[in-house]
């Protein structure tokens, strides 16, 4: 059974009757089982998968309605609900937490026939870059076990990556789908805020988050975004996008349009190789009739700092409900007074996640307000003024995703300033809303490098249609495991 | 001078579901803990959905107590650690950065006193905290969350209040209100709460926190005033401080732990984008607004010649005035009205009895018509009323089981009245130099009749038999 085909090609390949969903789904169950003892990309694994898998085969064969995802295996970050599952968000906290209902990309996937194979491993409550903020330990780099995959969608990736899936969803709060997707060689996009509804993510920051997929090919982002895109009552920020197609006209190239480069991407901290990788890109699509010139976003210098604040400020109140009364519930009450109990209870957070929460308290308070939470939002509104104007003269703006290499696992743990700036690419969409999507593009030192490209607000189709034009212009090598 | 603020806490209890999810708004009628769902509990992953209606019913109240009213209204997080906050954090409005919530500033005429209006916002009520067990050391603290995302409006008044009386008035004033408009019934247990801040002359102002009624809130403004001149009569200093309405003692206690000076690190509610409440909505809105108290009561006086009084009362309650509105016509309005303010409001006087009460407009109007057409006397039509609001039967079986007609049939009536005549003469002699002691006569038919016959016709046909 060949794993190693694109989202699109198994839907083809089951249609055409060459293989069942129930041949696959096993032989995919049967890999994780032999390689994610060392990649850790799952937490958990759907026991049902083979018979769901089987029931989908009945009825393709029994000439019954199938849904377009035709059993295909998808994996989940585990911030994601999934009823009558665990979704722990990697947290000691939410360990035993069954949630009771469907996230609304869930149900959408259900409607399509879509398997969850597992729930992905990721940084606690999405908070890192590496996966090692996971409190059930870090997954691995397919290309280089020894290396962080990204984070903090870093299960979504490894398990693209690996074969262990053929798609994931995950979720980008500062580039935690693009991150990781650079690292490990999978496609990895942030829509425009309010494109997929996050009725069913676990908020860390919410007003900037986003539910995204990661891929093996821009078309298969595409073909999810299909699905899994539009209005839902249950997200009033969702935004309304017609039943846009992603798929029909993904071929249509970049010739004519103009680029940016984001000069403030690309400093003097970013490896050679990255930035050479960005230059072989933006020779490539010009060959392909796009014109490309260097501009300036002079508020991309504040937006890490900018990023940290309102994150925090948001985690430290969508955090405050895991007080260990009503999630993690491990120790009695007895002999406790309410405010110290949960001062003990909240011991159960990791170290990364307890930094945040206490930034986040401090950040917004009464006094400090003016000086950090409210400076940081009037750089994100300058940031998106800035943004807003790019896009009046560019239809695209590209930058590398990450200005580094995937680094060692334990190489930056303990320098989280160090961590912090290797947002420094990303973050940007996020605080603007704007659609980013990261394709893979090189391999340096046997190590992954993608490349960024950003559109304006609900441009998305055209972004995917850049992107497309930009993975078609190099061969990679396959992962080596 | 004596300066009294207050912030009332009314809940839409009208709303069909909550402010965030479609859990039902009218909590009361569930088990514990029976009403909730994924939204209300803060599960991880829900997201509030903004009940518009909620948005709507806020505007009219503040349009009401002539607030101004932003177009675009925003939510906020208030974060804070208590049992009943399902998530940590409660969601409503704020005015620091610019007027964003339901209401700004308005006033009230109360008497002759305007009381100025602070502000009015949207949020959600917490869920019900339930102590069990005797002693505070075995005490235990349960949660029900079926009142949780309840919506509430806030409404803060300037400390304009010179006196418990002028908090009773205003708080007459606004429980007609909000009940006219149809949002709330004042009247449910939990409905309405409220804090006060009371100071008086020279002293500090003392914040009177979880006052559980309108009736307690006079109370609490009166005793905390009280309690504050008797200190300051023996020359005490009054401390600022944060005290407890006791609603079993009815006395004010000093908050034992000492109020820290919570810090609720406020920011923008990004899971519910800004409303837009423009002109064209607010008219809208306006125009969907039920007909204001004080106009119904110059409708009332102008167009059926209603006494002033009796208008009043009847358009300041809105069990009475739909009463009125669905069975009156032009010509019988005057009765109705009148039925109502003398007879009805006496059988129906409590809350009880008003919710178990039959009688509706159709009985009304039925009521009025025999009265007017001589069918039923008005004494006769006491006594049907009394019926009706007991079983809720038809007018004309009542009249029937309790036989109420009038004597109607002349020649009945001149029997009976030659009766009287040959039992009473020295009356009758009386009568025929006298005319005013006739009725006299008038009463002794009416006696014999059991209170039946019209008592016009009666005088007239005495009038004839005596000459
Ligand atoms: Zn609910």
């Amino acid at each position: 059974m060949n794993l190693k085909i694109s989202a699109l090609d198994y839907v083809q390949e089951v249609q055409n009757g060459n293989i069942s969903a129930e041949d696959f789904t096993a032989a995919t169950l049967e890999r994780i089982h032999s390689i994610d003892e060392k990649l850790h990309a799952f937490l958990s694994i759907n026991d049902n998968a083979v018979n769901q898998a089987r029931e989908i085969d009945k009825k393709i064969k029994s000439g019954q309605k199938v849904g377009s995802c035709f059993g295909m295996p998808i994996s989940i970050k585990d911030n994601m609900c999934i009823k009558n599952s665990k979704t722990t968000c990697a947290s000691k906290m939410l360990e035993n937490f069954v949630a009771p209902y469907d996230a609304t990309v869930i149900s959408k996937l259900k409607e399509e026939d879509a398997i969850f194979i597992g729930k992905a491993n990721m940084d606690e409550f999405a908070m890192g870059l590496t996966t090692e903020f996971s409190a059930f330990g870090p997954s691995k780099n397919p290309w280089n076990v020894d290396c962080i995959p990204g984070g903090s969608s870093g299960g979504s990736a490894v398990s693209v990556s690996a074969f262990e899936c053929v798609a994931s969803l995950g979720s980008d709060t500062g580039g935690s789908v693009r991150n990781p997707a650079s690292f490990c060689s999978a496609v990895g996009y942030k829509p425009t805020y309010g494109l997929i509804s996050r009725y069913g993510l676990i908020s860390y920051a919410n007003s900037i988050e986003q539910i995204g997929p990661v891929t093996r090919t821009v078309k298969d982002t595409a073909f999810l975004l299909n699905i899994i895109a539009g209005l839902d009552p249950n997200d009033n920020t969702t935004v309304d996008n017609k039943n846009e197609d992603y798929l029909t006209g993904i071929d249509s190239g970049v010739d004519g349009k103009k680029i940016g480069i984001i000069k403030e991407m690309m400093t003097e901290g970013t490896d050679p190789a990255v930035i050479s990788a960005t230059k072989d890109a933006v020779s490539k699509l010009e060959s392909l009739g796009a014109t490309c010139e260097e501009i300036s976003l002079d508020m991309v210098k504040y937006s890490v700092a900018a990023y940290y604040t309102i994150t925090a400020t948001e985690a430290g109140s969508n955090l405050a409900r895991y007080d260990n009364l009503r999630y993690g519930y491990d120790f009695p009450v007895e002999g406790y007074e309410f405010n110290s109990y949960i001062q003990k209870a909240r011991k159960n957070f990791g170290s990364e996640v307890t930094r945040r929460m206490i930034i986040g308290g401090f950040v917004p308070s009464a006094g400090h307000a003016g000086k950090y939470f409210l400076k940081a939002l009037k750089v994100k509104s300058k940031l998106r003024k800035e943004i807003n104007e790019a896009f009046k003269k560019y239809d695209l703006l590209i930058a590398p995703t990450v200005p580094i290499l995937p680094f060692k696992i334990g190489e930056k743990i303990d320098d989280p300033v160090a961590l912090f700036l290797v947002d420094i690419n990303t973050v940007t969409a996020n605080l603007t809303g704007k659609p980013a999507i990261s394709v893979p593009f090189a391999i340096s030192n046997g190590l992954p490098i993608g490349i960024q490209l950003l559109a304006d607000s609900m441009d998305d189709k055209l972004l995917l249609q850049a992107a497309h034009a930009l993975e078609q212009t190099v061969q990679l090598p396959e992962v080596p495991i | 001078m004596t300066k009294i603020g207050l912030e009332i806490h009314c809940q839409l209890t009208n709303l069909e579901s909550k402010l965030f999810c479609s859990c039902k708004a009218n909590y009361r009628q569930f088990e514990i803990n029976e009403n909730i769902c994924p939204v209300c509990m803060g599960l991880p992953g829900s997201l509030p959905r903004l009940n518009q209606e909620a948005v709507k019913k806020a505007t009219m109240i503040a349009m009401a107590l002539n607030c101004s009213t932003p177009e675009k209204i925003a939510f906020f997080r208030k974060n804070y650690f208590y049992p009943d906050l399902p998530k940590n954090f409660q969601i409503t409005q704020l005015n620091i950065y610019g007027d964003t919530s339901v209401g700004g500033s308005g006033s009230i005429v109360v008497g002759n006193k305007e009381i100025r209006i602070t502000r009015i916002q949207l949020e959600e009520d917490p869920g019900r905290l339930i102590y069990e067990g005797s002693s505070s050391k075995n005490q235990i603290t349960l949660v029900d969350y079926n009142r949780a995302g309840t919506p509430l409006v806030e409404i803060v008044t300037e400390p304009d209040f010179e006196n418990p009386k002028q908090v009773r008035e205003f708080l007459n004033i606004l429980s007609d209100l909000l009940e006219n408009l149809g949002v709330s019934d004042p009247g449910l247990e939990g409905a309405m709460r409220a804090d006060a801040n009371v100071s008086i002359d020279g002293g500090k102002k003392v914040e009177v926190k979880n006052i559980g009624s309108f009736h307690d809130l006079e109370k609490a403004v009166h005793f905390e005033l009280t309690r504050q001149e008797s200190l300051h009569s023996r020359e005490i200093e009054i401390a600022q401080e944060t005290r407890h309405w006791d609603d079993k003692r009815k006395i004010t206690i000093s908050s034992r732990s000492k109020e820290e000076a919570l810090d609720y690190r406020y920011f923008l509610e990004g899971d519910i984008p800004w409303v837009t409440v423009d002109p064209a909505i607010q008219e809208k809105l306006k125009s969907e607004m039920p007909e204001s108290i004080s106009s119904k009561k110059e409708r009332y006086v102008s167009k059926y010649n209603i006494p002033n009084q009796v208008a009043d009362v009847l358009s300041s309650d809105k069990f009475y005035s739909d009463l009125f509105e669905n069975s009156h016509t032009e010509s019988n309005a005057k009765e109705i009205a009148n039925i109502i303010t003398t007879d009805l409001m006496g059988l129906v006087d409590t809350r009880e009895k008003r919710e178990s009460s039959k009688i509706t407009a159709n009985h009304l109007r039925d009521l009025a018509d025999s009265i007017q057409t001589g069918k039923i006397s008005r004494n006769s039509a006491k006594n049907a009323l009394h019926e009706i609001v007991k079983t809720g039967k038809e007018l004309s079986q009542v009249i029937s089981d309790l036989d109420l007609g009038n004597v109607s049939d002349e020649s009945e009536l001149i029997t009976i009245i030659k009766d009287v005549i040959s039992e009473e003469p020295q009356a009758v002699e009386q009568a025929k130099s006298n005319s005013q002691t006739i009725n006299y006569l008038v009463g002794k038919v009416m006696q014999k009749t059991k209170g039946k016959a019209d008592p016009q016709l009666t005088l007239n046909l005495l009038k004839k038999q005596i000459e």
